[in-house]
């Protein structure tokens, strides 16, 4: 039996493509998630932080959501042994994805110090931990771990725990903090830009060191010998961190066009390197899973070409907007007197007409895109 | 001694029946927040509507407030919809396997076709006031509602081929999809999808309700909150009648589709015609009714409600179970009957009490009398837990009562979890997840209220830092 067809093919990439997505995207945001409170001092500081991330993240997470349902539907075994395997781990994402998510909605709503303090480690630790165990599991995934002929799972939580995962883990740790500390240093102002700026010069050559050395790991240790198409690919990788490590701090623009690369290819170069398998067997290479083992019907694989063809171009054009929407950049002082929607559209209302005179916020139109900033 | 200990037979509790418990007890807690965010996203997208339309300040204030509630809901419905979305793998893996083929592809689709849409353009609704125009901020608004209600279909598409499996093909032991029409077309589908969503509206109707009486025998902004209940009146009271009505419909189709459950619900063991439908019964429910010591029971109404006809044949449980075994092999074929039994009459009950609740409040509004009653504003407040149980009841007699299979006819539960996913670590995720859910319902539960308590805040006034819900951050 053939190891795959094309629709096979096409859906590994186009859900290796969502996994790319969500670690863009998300990437940045437990990045400033991690770093809420080394960049934002006081609340206003703290406030314009989360305010960064705070119309984009939900979308971003969505990106996960797809590629999970995703390859429920195209690759069932695989959605199965995976999901069912990394059990424990899975489960220590999800409480941290929870925590943060209902962080980021509560921090504000609460009065006292102590309930914005314990959000706050809500968010660190939810934004941490995660990041940490998407590195663990997907060099994992790449590495191998110990399945059967059945397609089952026979470890333990402590087999996904090995040096080489442990280190995967630490280099998307570092690189998302680096990608946030930069994403901050481009959307914020005064303060915080100039702390976010000097962690960014300090965190991203750690993170080039810790992500070259993890990727010349997996390349050279790859169960069936070295695939270069992958050691290339991971190559460009080590290049993109090291020109984001040494444009960190002086050009964030390009610093983060550099992190976003890096980690493009980073994940790019794994899944070259898993292909053509959905998971890797360390008990025996004949029970490495193919795409041909794990995929759905070809009818099945078809339907869900078709969705994908016709909605995914419209989704990327209506968050792309998003983005071109909230392209602004964010500062405390943005927060010390407007404090409700009604005063945003006074304000802007002001800033169009020129006019100072604060009418009712009702009755008036407010200004269009064109807004502050 | 220890054999008896609570630990003990704590320590015996299968995988299977911590799986079940767990899925039991996310799904239903996640479905907390989905009526309520389906039926305020409509709510909200209405009154903005209102404002755009008439510019009266009140609509914009009542957007923002039922607005800041509906925001509420849907952070705790998100954050918990993840784990709903991967606990298929971790806890199911057999059943994933067995139909991923066909499961998967609308559950993708409602990650692309809706959860896109939602999650992008909440954001825009949050963070735009001000920045985009009037007119393309209303527009965000509709397509959040929209979006939620277009997931519950997917997912309800997905849940009714687990009800009703339609399309497909048996290849290898695993179900193959064949059409992809009859599962997204599927009728029990479309009914049940017709009946989430009334639901969803007498969720955020008997909110409004709540909400506004506590207001109104205040005496607080009676603008906003008579606005409320002039949409929420008539809204409850119609679609606490429609509801029953598509559920009515249900009935008939599922006793087609699923006589056992329908023979369950009614406690029906020995086939028989024009089956009177009984309110109450005390009983181990182990034989037909009428050897228990059921105290009221309408008569032919049980066959109507199935049937349509009310001398109609309602099959019982003894004789689907014979056909079954027949069928399918030896075995019990028979859900828990008690389960089945009460938590279809609290489902209804609840529906006929909140039309009652409704009705009066309506007859009072048209008199000019409602703000005056308080013995209506006193009980409209602690109604509002009626639609909750009313979804909880329905979702558990939906998917206990399809019990022994996870999928009708085709796999049984005992064989659909994970092999490789033992029962300490399954312990460990129903802890976990029970307690963080606990945390959160208890934090969730108090900002709501503080929410509630504090009302609409007046245009051009500015609300304490941290306040705002729309610059939550």
């Amino acid at each position: 039996m053939d190891e795959y067809t094309f629709l096979q093919v096409v859906w590994f990439i186009l859900i290796s493509i969502l996994w790319l997505g969500y670690f863009v995207l998300e990437g940045f945001d437990f990045g400033v998630g991690m770093l809420m409170r080394a960049v934002g001092r006081d609340e206003s500081e703290k406030r314009a932080t989360l305010h960064t991330i705070g119309p984009i993240w939900d979308g971003n997470e969505v990106w996960l959501i797809v590629a999970g349902g995703a390859t429920f539907a195209a690759f069932p075994q695989w959605y199965a042994t995976l999901f069912s395997g990394f059990y424990l781990a899975l489960f220590l994402i999800l409480l941290g994805l929870i925590v943060r998510n209902v962080g980021l909605e509560m921090w504000g709503k609460g009065e006292t110090e102590t309930w914005r303090r314990r959000w706050e480690w809500a968010i660190i630790g939810g934004s941490l931990l995660p990041a940490l165990l998407w590195g663990v599991g997907w060099a994992n995934i790449v590495h191998g771990v110990p399945i059967g002929a059945d397609m089952e799972y026979t470890g333990t939580l402590f087999d996904l725990l090995k040096p080489y995962a442990l280190l995967g883990g630490l280099a998307s740790l570092s690189i998302f903090l680096a990608h946030g500390a930069i994403f901050l240093e481009l959307k914020t102002e005064g303060a915080i830009r100039e702390r976010a700026k000097a962690i960014a010069t300090r965190a991203t050559p750690v993170a080039a060191v810790i992500g070259i050395a993890f990727l010349i790991w997996t390349v050279a240790s790859r169960q069936g010998g070295t695939d270069w198409v992958s050691a290339v690919i991971a190559a460009v990788s080590g290049v993109a961190l090291l020109a984001a490590a040494f444009l960190a701090g002086r050009e964030p623009g390009r610093a983060f066009a550099a992190t976003t690369g890096a980690i493009l290819a980073f994940f790019t170069a794994l899944f070259v390197d898993l292909f053509p398998h959905t998971m890797v067997s360390s008990t025996d290479p004949a029970f490495s899973m193919t795409l041909n083992q794990s995929s759905s019907s070809d009818y099945t694989l078809t339907v869900m070409t078709v969705v994908a063809v016709l909605l995914v171009p419209v989704v990327l054009a209506y968050q792309a907007w998003t983005y071109w929407v909230f392209r602004h950049r964010v500062s405390a002082e943005d927060f010390g007197e407007v404090k409700s929607p009604l005063d945003l559209l006074d304000k802007s209302k002001r800033e169009s007409t020129g006019d100072d005179d604060k009418g009712d916020g009702s009755g008036g139109e407010p200004a269009g895109a064109g807004s502050p900033g | 001694m220890e054999a008896s200990s609570p630990l003990h037979s704590l320590r015996r509790v299968t995988a299977l029946e911590l799986a079940r418990w767990q899925f039991g007890i996310t799904t239903l807690y996640h479905f907390i927040f989905v009526p309520v965010t389906i039926g305020l996203a409509i709510v909200v997208a209405y009154s903005q509507t209102r404002w755009y339309r008439t510019g009266e300040e009140h609509w914009l204030r009542s957007t923002r407030f039922w607005g800041k509630l509906m925001l509420i809901s849907f952070a705790l419905g998100v954050a918990t919809g993840i784990v709903q979305e991967f606990q298929f793998g971790m806890n199911w893996s057999n059943y994933s396997r067995f139909v991923g083929d066909i499961f998967g592809a609308p559950l993708a689709m409602e990650g692309l076709a809706a959860f896109f849409i939602e999650s992008t353009f909440l954001g825009l609704w949050i963070f735009g006031w001000g920045r985009l125009s009037k007119k393309v901020h209303l527009v965000c608004a509709w397509l959040v509602a929209f979006s939620t209600a277009l997931s519950a279909y997917f997912i309800l598409a997905a849940n009714s081929w687990m009800q009703h499996p339609v399309g497909y093909k048996m290849v290898d032991g695993k179900a193959e999809l064949t059409n992809i029409a009859s599962v997204l077309f599927n009728n029990t589908a479309l009914y049940a999808f017709a009946h989430t969503i009334l639901a969803a509206l007498l969720t955020a109707g008997m909110i409004l309700i709540a909400v506004s009486a506590w207001h109104l025998k205040r005496g607080n902004e009676t603008q906003v909150f008579g606005g409320a209940m002039k949409l929420a009146l008539p809204l409850v009271a119609i679609s606490a009648v429609v509801t029953m009505g598509v559920g009515h419909f249900n009935g008939i189709l599922m006793t087609d589709q699923q006589p056992m459950k329908m023979a369950a619900a009614d406690a029906v063991f020995e086939t028989k015609e024009g089956a009177g439908l009984s309110v109450f019964a005390t009983a181990p429910f182990e034989s037909n009714p009428e050897e228990l010591t059921r105290n009221v029971e309408i008569p032919n109404l049980l066959s109507w409600i199935s049937t349509g006809y009310p001398r109609g044949e309602i099959e019982g449980i003894n004789n689907i179970n014979a056909e079954y075994q027949e069928r399918y092999g030896p075995g019990d074929y028979a859900p828990v009957v008690w389960v089945a039994y009460w938590t279809w009459r609290v489902m209804i009950g609840c529906a006929a009490v909140m039309f009652l609740i409704a009705a009066w409040g309506w007859w009072l509004m048209r008199k000019g009398r409602l703000e005056q009653s308080r013995r209506f504003l006193a009980l409209a407040v602690p109604a509002v837990a009626l639609p909750f149980l009313a979804s909880a009841t329905g979702w558990i007699f939906t998917e206990m009562g399809r019990q022994p299979w996870v999928v009708f006819g085709l796999l049984k539960t005992d064989v659909a979890n994970s092999p490789s996913v033992g029962a300490e670590q399954i312990w460990i995720t129903l802890v976990g997840f029970t307690l963080v859910y606990g945390i959160l319902a208890a934090i969730a539960g108090r900002v709501f209220l503080k929410a509630v308590k504090k009302g609409p805040v007046e245009a051009g006034k500015a609300e304490e830092p941290g306040e705002e819900l729309a610059l939550a951050y």
